[in-house]
């Protein structure tokens, strides 16, 4: 199948962007979080009166010299209607990692060989809510003919096609909490085999609305306790979680062929070096007890990078602050890293912007690239009492300087499917 | 100007993104206000709402310019 390819080749990260409820902008929103900031608040877009949780990650609202999102200056208002939050936000973390790259190519040659793999976990619910209600008032007639296109998950990465004329693959990935990770290692592979030289990959999500907060609210998954102090929401390992803080946002990153990158003089970030993927075969919302899924992902990763644990600094976990799944995955993690988890820092950015579903494994990809560019570990917030004791460091409260040569990144989603990236620093 | 015609070129503008002056009797949605067909189908609906009147899709297709949406929607009215 694959009998063109002498060999793999490279993948490197040359742009990114995101917007998230630490605001927009990568050096912006990085800055807030290894300043131990939380993005999070209460929910004031919607009445809330009647869910048991109140609180939320929500892109601040303003202008975009304040690193904020007031859409208008982004998207013309006549294309705004015809996409849900979720795309809006692809679209401008899209921007910020295209014009980070320098990639927007004008030839046709260059044009064909750049795809677009943005995913979403659940696309655009609120607009299928809207539309619901709609032909529920008998106004079927008036449903408007950008419902569909504005709900597909696949339109993110329509859309920015279509801006930017890029004529590569044209894919997305739908796995729910693991969708990130996945569009990323998925885009990755593709320039690896040589289906596209550049990749424009990532999540975005927006379903932090009346019908995704009660859904998820319906599964038991959500923080309850802490609507008056939403900061303290979000606190993973903490022996008080007590469910995750949902949060919105998008991550985008351009991946390139290593070759590529370095004839035109781009800037690298890192490198992607592994990929890993599994299946949990245990249950539909809960992770299997062993921590056997995210082990194996883990290690396949590693394994596709060719880097035993101890070569691993950081890694970024999925810990969503669920009461079972934390310690879960830290257990994965000392099965895995064995004595090389005294050394080893791992913390959870979901503590400052809460869980973005299918877009946290895009901005946490980018905040372990970061980690590796600055050497800082980002704080876990709200770790105060640790529900149990580990060898492994979480940088509880207090970002950490540390050398950071090699970063792992974990998300796991409902269905049982987990997903590990690895990064490397370029060399 | 009637009053017709003011209310569509209003919603024309609102629902096109489009400048005012661009928004002559003339100006065909699709060939120079930028429309495509999604939004052709988004303006009769909202002609519809706006005026309380019927466009089935026979004569929506005949509507391309904005005086053709005019004259349909004053027709409609009068009968």
């Amino acid at each position: 199948m694959f009998g063109h390819l002498a060999a793999p080749r490279r993948v490197v990260v040359t742009g990114m962007g995101i917007a998230c409820p630490l605001g927009l902008g990568v050096e912006h929103v990085w800055k807030r979080m290894t300043a131990g900031e939380s993005g999070l608040g209460a929910i004031q877009s919607f009445d809330v009166s009647q869910l048991p949780s109140k609180v939320a990650g929500q892109v601040p609202q303003g202008p975009k010299a304040e690193g904020k999102l007031d859409v208008a200056e982004w998207i013309p208002v006549k294309d705004v209607k015809k996409m849900d939050r979720f795309i809006q936000l692809a679209l401008v973390a899209a921007e910020e990692a295209v014009q980070d790259a320098g990639w927007l190519p004008q030839d046709e040659e260059a044009r064909t060989r750049t795809g677009v793999m943005i995913g979403s976990g659940i696309g655009g619910l609120p607009t299928i809510y809207e539309a619901s209600v709609q032909i529920y008032q008998g106004k079927t007639r008036r449903l408007s003919p950008f419902f569909i296109p504005s709900a597909l998950i696949n339109l993110a990465s329509g859309h920015v096609s279509i801006r930017y004329g890029f004529k590569g693959p044209n894919h997305s990935v739908v796995t729910a909490c693991a969708t990130g990770v996945h569009a990323l290692g998925d885009a990755a592979r593709l320039i690896a085999l040589g289906d596209a030289d550049v990749m424009v990959a990532g999540g975005a999500e927006a379903a932090v609305s009346e019908i995704g907060m009660a859904g998820f609210c319906a599964s038991r998954a959500l923080s309850t306790a802490f609507n008056d102090t939403p900061t303290k929401a979000s606190r993973p390992w903490d022996k008080d979680r007590d469910g995750f803080v949902m949060g919105e946002g998008a991550g985008v990153v351009v991946l390139e062929e290593y070759e590529h990158a370095k004839k035109r003089g781009a800037k690298i970030y890192a490198e992607v070096v592994g990929y890993g993927m599994s299946g949990d075969a245990h249950h539909i919302t809960a992770p299997s007890e062993d921590g056997d899924g995210a082990y194996r992902s883990m290690k396949a990763a590693l394994a596709s990078a060719g880097v035993r644990p101890d070569q691993v600094q950081y890694v970024n976990a999925h810990g969503t602050s669920t009461p079972m799944g934390d310690d879960i995955e830290l257990g994965a993690v000392e099965r895995l890293w064995g004595d090389a988890a005294k050394g080893l820092a791992m913390s959870s950015t979901k503590s400052a912007v809460g869980h973005l579903l299918g877009a946290a494994g895009a901005v946490e990809g980018i905040f372990s690239i970061m980690a590796i560019r600055d050497g800082i570990a980002p704080p876990t917030l709200n770790l105060d009492n640790p529900s149990r004791e580990s060898p492994i460091d979480r940088v509880a409260n207090v970002a950490q300087q540390r050398k950071i040569e090699v970063a792992l990144s974990n998300s796991f989603g409902f269905g049982g499917t987990n997903a590990s990236i690895v990064f490397r620093k370029a060399a | 100007m009637s009053e017709t015609a003011e209310k569509v070129k209003k919603i024309v503008v609102e629902h096109l993104g489009v400048e005012e002056a661009k928004v002559t009797p003339e100006a065909s949605f699709i060939d120079d206000l930028g429309a495509d067909s999604l939004d052709t189908v988004e303006l009769v609906m909202a002609f519809e709402e706006a005026f309380g009147v019927e466009i089935p899709d026979d004569a929506a297709e005949k509507i391309t310019t904005v005086k053709d949406a005019i004259d349909y929607i004053e027709k409609q009215k009068a009968a």
